[in-house]
């Protein structure tokens, strides 16, 4: 590309100037994994996994996922800005679900007398 | 300075190609960390819930067909494929090509909302909608109650993305056929592509969490 724009990023290989093109290969290859991934999901769901059965759902889409986010999204080419920028969202769900779940899966939990409490002191 | 504003795909207010298509990139992603925070509230209220009604949350999973579910799964992913080629042909400036996956990827939408609305059918046959119809005989109704209101709530926030991307493709193809988008500036495809991407890993979440609950053989209702 006959750019006048100087090269000025090294995230940018090759000698086009602009976004990473990804091979044709490489989004066939991640589609079948996805494929893969959700036949491997329905099989995990009729499993006797007892307690790791939601774990190993959970893990596998976000495994699948995060396929999505690197590879079609093209977050896995993109700057460290646009890192930050995508991984700000996710970040924030962690710290919503764990803030709300330590709520609820703690208020069953006997509650300490505070009488011994203050005997110790 | 002024040698770059004589590119046609350059906006004045840009520097450069770089910094158009980053500043662009970076604002679609501003906007799906506020969709991840927006999905974020349901799935955060589905988990305290299913916490609270487990038995519940198995069994109303259990009325809903794995088959559909699965085969939505596997329409949703080829559609996030073939809007990733759409997105490679205008990298590559192939407008044809470019016009091709983008139908591809609206038929696959359809699909998807066709086998979605059998799905709501089926529901309503069963008086499984809350609001509408909910006739369930069990001592569990109630908690049966909010398992299909998660259901319906998340599943249509969801189907209602994904028509919203069917009507932004039909306002992008008249674009297309113009001629409207080259391997330099090609910005409304890709956020296209990147919000089509989002709608299918809420899907890829949504999949597990409502369909594939307590499915083992050890249950038995």
């Amino acid at each position: 590309m006959d750019s006048t724009v100087e090269h000025s990023s090294p995230n940018h290989g090759g000698d086009h100037e602009g976004p990473h093109i990804a091979p044709m290969r490489m989004y066939v290859a991640i589609v079948g994994l996805l494929f893969l991934m959700t036949a491997i999901t329905v099989c995990a769901a009729f499993v006797e996994l007892g307690a790791f059965g939601t774990p190993v759902a959970l893990a596998i889409a976000v495994f699948k996922a995060s396929m999505v986010v690197l590879f079609f999204m093209h977050v896995r080419y993109n700057t460290p800005l646009m890192w930050v920028f995508a991984g700000a969202g996710f970040f924030w769900l962690l710290i919503m679900f764990s803030l709300t779940m330590q709520d609820y899966m703690t208020r069953d939990w006997e509650t300490p007398a505070p009488i011994e409490f203050l005997d110790l002191l | 300075m002024s040698s770059h504003s004589e590119n046609p795909a350059l906006q004045h207010h840009f520097d450069d190609l770089k910094q158009q298509y980053e500043a662009a990139n970076m604002g679609m992603w501003a906007f799906l960390a506020q969709e991840i925070m927006f999905f974020g509230g349901l799935f955060s209220g589905y988990t305290v819930y299913r916490y609270k009604y487990l038995a519940a949350f198995i069994e109303g999973s259990n009325h809903l067909p794995i088959f559909w579910g699965a085969l939505n799964t596997v329409v949703l992913i080829a559609s996030s494929f073939t809007v990733a080629m759409a997105v490679r042909a205008a990298q590559l400036g192939r407008a044809k090509s470019l016009f091709n996956w983008i139908i591809s990827t609206m038929v696959l939408g359809v699909a998807f909302l066709g086998i979605k609305s059998i799905e709501y059918a089926d529901k309503y046959h069963h008086g499984l909608i809350p609001g509408a119809n909910f006739t369930y005989d069990s001592p569990m109704a109630g908690q049966l109650k909010i398992f299909f209101s998660f259901y319906f709530v998340m599943t249509g926030m969801h189907a209602l993305h994904m028509i919203i991307g069917i009507g932004l493709m039909i306002w992008l193809i008249p674009k297309i056929r113009r001629g409207a988008f080259t391997a330099e500036y090609y910005s409304p495809i890709e956020n296209f592509g990147l919000y089509w991407h989002f709608v299918d890993i809420v899907w890829i979440f949504l999949f597990p969490l409502l369909y594939l609950i307590g499915r083992e053989p050890w249950i038995q209702l």
